[in-house]
């Protein structure tokens, strides 16, 4: 495992510099054996971003960049780790910008409160509308 | 000679752009108001044919291969097909803010020779308003990216185009947008020019509603074909990814439903006018950024073309001017509206009043989560990605309390509604919906709650909404009763689509070696061959997929990897099989270096349904549209009560 592990290290030590000649990275397009972790995978790999390209996911890129990502992501999987561990060890490595998914800490966390603030709003606003049934209205 | 004619034409069609917006206000002493205010119409008119000429000119320029002209150069190339090197004129950046004027210009036009039931001097405003916004674009085309601008000398080919944008979905899908935009441009006149008369109120609502109908039919058009477009051209089979250049066209929509919702609450109960205005004015602004942010690449997208940042900053300074103009005029303005009547909570205006809070949080969510990443990155707290996780864990919940009385509402009666037959009428439905959800967990063994959702509110709107129409005599019923029931099947049919082809796609993920097989969803496909063939300015490796199922063969599928010459690019040509209840999708891939072919395959359950609803909501709104006129051969019909949607 430590193994695969290092050799990995190793293949993401240049991952710009991917030869496009060479061919792609073994668990890049080859589902795992294991369907429930082949799924995991897949849905992980639908939520982290395509380092290289324009606002596409490593699921759907055929960069080669992207396709060494999904080799990690399944390789960790396979190892047995979650895909909360896999993204977690992408941002790190990585930053927020890998996952699609924005964090729910810091300064992304107003981002998390815009739904409930618009709600709210508007539901004061709504409800005066009705409270004043009768006289003047005014949205 | 023709370019510079165009040039010309253009220059003068600003003109023209320029009396129009001063018409209604110029007033020389002892002259009379009606003799300047009536130069609107002509100028109006004047001004879509000269820009109609130049965008003619423009396009001689790109079917003749013109590469002494800028833009042709680097946007076409002889070997490009016909149908691509049209579209090519609006594939750029100069080319398609040609193409908003020329539809500013169209709508300034429709505006002219239309009815004008709120008066001419209101028209004239409406014009003045549409010249205004047009004068804008014009100094942006004319002093900042000139279509026409020449090359001292021309290259004997130009540089092609890119090969993704050739494709003829995408060829119509930046004009209906647009038309769609500048539909938005009307509705905005209409109320700053309403803000200016003060004449807010039920006739101004009947007056705006085609107008916000067609605006809101032609944005539908135009994201559905963006849609469509970006399953079948990317080839990964994806057609939403909540990307920031998509988000910017669904904000003006979403901005567009709720107003032409609350149009309907003004119009029948004079309700609403400050919030109806406001929707209108953010509407058109949405439009606006959504073309400008686009165009002066703020954000970086598939979408988005490459221009300088001195651009970008005149776009902004534009956008900001609009914008902001109108906002203040909103504020100084809006409290001296008189208010209108009030309301009682279980009534069709109540249900509109949620409608309208939904769509508008919804909005606000979209457009947090678009900008948020912009914001975050200025402020230097780091880069975030902001992507499907997060809008459909926002924008999703509040859809389904939408959808829920979407269904309810049509039921209801204006004023307070009657609520003891509603238990009855909806019984049905809400039958069918728990029937449709049971199946689709016992049958399709889904076990999302998401998804359930999504297959129960499909059945009880699409149920519900086609109760509306049971039992009434087809040709008596309103035409805009037909619009709103047609609109809102259509959203039953994108929300089945969407959920069933989430929920239920199989994929296939193999490397293939010529001869053998492989399966998904009871389909067998057999690589039978992969060969190179050429297209007129792209070369491919083209696979045939013999697909079979139950042994009986079904199909032929030739998935492709196209290498483009044009500029150079490399693309994937998916092979789509459709049916009614799915799609095959197949991919081709690399070969794997020891005589396999990797070929990624999905099966997509009902995903063609996404598409179609989108097509019969723009359906709806476009036989809503003609509503008024036969509204007004029946009198007996008071516009309001028309105004079902």
């Amino acid at each position: 495992m430590r193994a695969l592990f290092l050799a990995l290290l190793l293949l993401f030590a240049a991952p710009l510099a991917a030869d496009p000649t060479m061919p792609p990275a073994a668990l890049a397009d080859t589902p795992l054996p294991d369907a429930a972790q082949e799924a995991k995978a897949q849905a992980l790999m639908h939520e982290l971003r395509c380092l290289v390209c324009q606002n596409q996911s490593i699921a759907d890129s055929h960069a080669d960049m992207a396709g060494d990502m999904r080799a990690l992501v399944r390789s960790k999987i396979a190892a047995g780790e979650s895909p909360d561990e896999v993204r977690a060890w992408l941002i790190k490595r990585y930053g927020d910008w890998v996952s699609f998914n924005p964090p729910t800490h810091g300064a992304a966390l107003g981002l998390w409160l815009a739904p409930l603030l618009f709600l709210g709003v508007g539901l004061l606003l709504a409800l005066r509308l009705f409270r004043r049934r009768g006289s003047e209205t005014k949205a | 000679m023709i370019v510079e004619l165009g040039h010309a034409a253009l220059w003068l069609a600003a003109a023209f752009a320029l009396l129009q917006a001063l018409a209604p206000w110029l007033r020389a002493p002892a002259d009379d108001a009606e003799r300047w205010t009536g130069l609107a119409v002509p100028a109006a008119l004047a001004q879509a044919l000269l820009v109609s000429l130049a965008f003619g000119s423009l396009v001689w320029a790109f079917a003749t291969s013109d590469f002494s002209v800028k833009l042709v150069a680097e946007n076409s190339h002889t070997m490009k097909p016909m149908l691509y090197k049209l579209s090519g004129v609006w594939g750029n950046h100069e080319g398609s803010m040609l193409l908003w004027i020329l539809v500013m210009a169209v709508a300034g036009a429709a505006v002219s020779l239309a009815d004008s039931p709120l008066g001419d001097r209101f028209r004239a405003l409406v014009l003045s308003m549409q010249g205004i916004i047009a004068l804008g674009f014009y100094a942006f085309l004319l002093a900042a990216s000139n279509p026409f601008a020449r090359l001292a000398i021309a290259p004997t080919q130009g540089n092609g185009l890119n090969p993704l944008l050739q494709d003829p979905g995408l060829a119509f899908h930046p004009p209906m947008l647009y038309a769609g935009y500048v539909g938005l441009s009307v509705a905005f006149a209409f109320a700053v020019a309403a803000l200016l008369e003060r004449r807010v109120g039920p006739a101004w609502a009947a007056a705006v509603r085609p107008w916000v109908l067609a605006a809101w039919a032609a944005l539908g058009c135009g994201i559905t074909l963006g849609s469509w477009w970006a399953y079948y051209e990317l080839g990964w089979g994806g057609y939403w990814f909540w990307d920031p250049v998509e988000n910017a066209s669904l904000m003006p929509w979403l901005a567009a439903t709720a107003l032409l919702h609350s149009v309907a609450v003004l119009a029948k109960r004079d309700a609403l006018r400050n919030w109806t205005i406001l929707l209108a004015v953010v509407g058109f602004s949405l439009s606006m950024i959504g073309t400008f942010v686009v165009r002066s690449g703020l954000l970086t997208s598939v979408h988005a073309f490459a221009v300088d940042p001195a651009r970008g900053a005149f776009l902004l300074v534009l956008l900001a001017l609009y914008i902001g103009g109108a906002l203040l005029l909103y504020a100084l303005r809006a409290s001296t509206v008189a208010v209108g009547e009030g309301f009682a909570p279980v009534s069709r205006e109540g249900a509109l009043v949620a409608n309208n809070l939904l769509l508008a949080a919804g909005l606000g969510v979209v457009f947090v989560g678009s900008g948020y990443p912009l914001l975050v990155d200025v402020l230097g707290v780091g880069p975030i990605s902001v992507g499907p996780p997060y809008f459909n864990a926002t924008f999703g919940p509040l859809m389904i309390p939408l959808v829920l009385l979407m269904a309810v509402g049509p039921f209801l009666t204006w004023g307070a509604a009657r609520t003891d037959k509603l238990a009855r009428k909806l019984a049905v439905p809400g039958l069918l919906a728990v029937a449709l959800a049971l199946y689709a967990f016992a049958v399709w063994d889904v076990r999302a709650a998401f998804s359930l959702i999504g297959f129960a509110l499909s059945a009880w709107l699409g149920v519900a909404t086609l109760a509306i129409l049971w039992g009434r005599m087809p040709w008596r019923t309103p035409r805009a009763t037909w619009g709103m029931a047609l609109a809102h099947l259509g959203v039953a049919f994108t929300l089945f689509g969407i959920t069933a082809s989430g929920a239920l796609t199989r994929e296939l993920l193999v490397n293939l070696r010529l001869g053998e097989s492989a399966e998904v969803a009871g389909y067998t496909m057999k690589l039978v061959d992969v060969a190179p063939v050429a297209g007129a300015n792209w070369t491919a490796l083209e696979a045939t997929l013999d697909v079979s199922r139950g042994g009986q063969p079904l199909t032929v599928l030739h998935p492709q990897a196209r290498l483009y010459t044009s500029p150079m690019m490399d693309t994937t040509e998916a092979a789509i099989h459709t049916r009614i209840n799915g799609d095959l999708y197949a991919v081709l891939g690399k070969p794997d270096g020891s005589g396999r072919w990797q070929l990624h395959v999905w099966w997509k359950p009902f995903v063609i349904w996404i598409w179609a609803g989108g097509l019969i909501m723009a359906l709806g709104g476009a036989l809503s549209m003609t509503a008024r006129a036969s509204a007004r051969r029946s009198a007996a019909q008071p516009v309001g009560a028309l105004v079902a949607a």
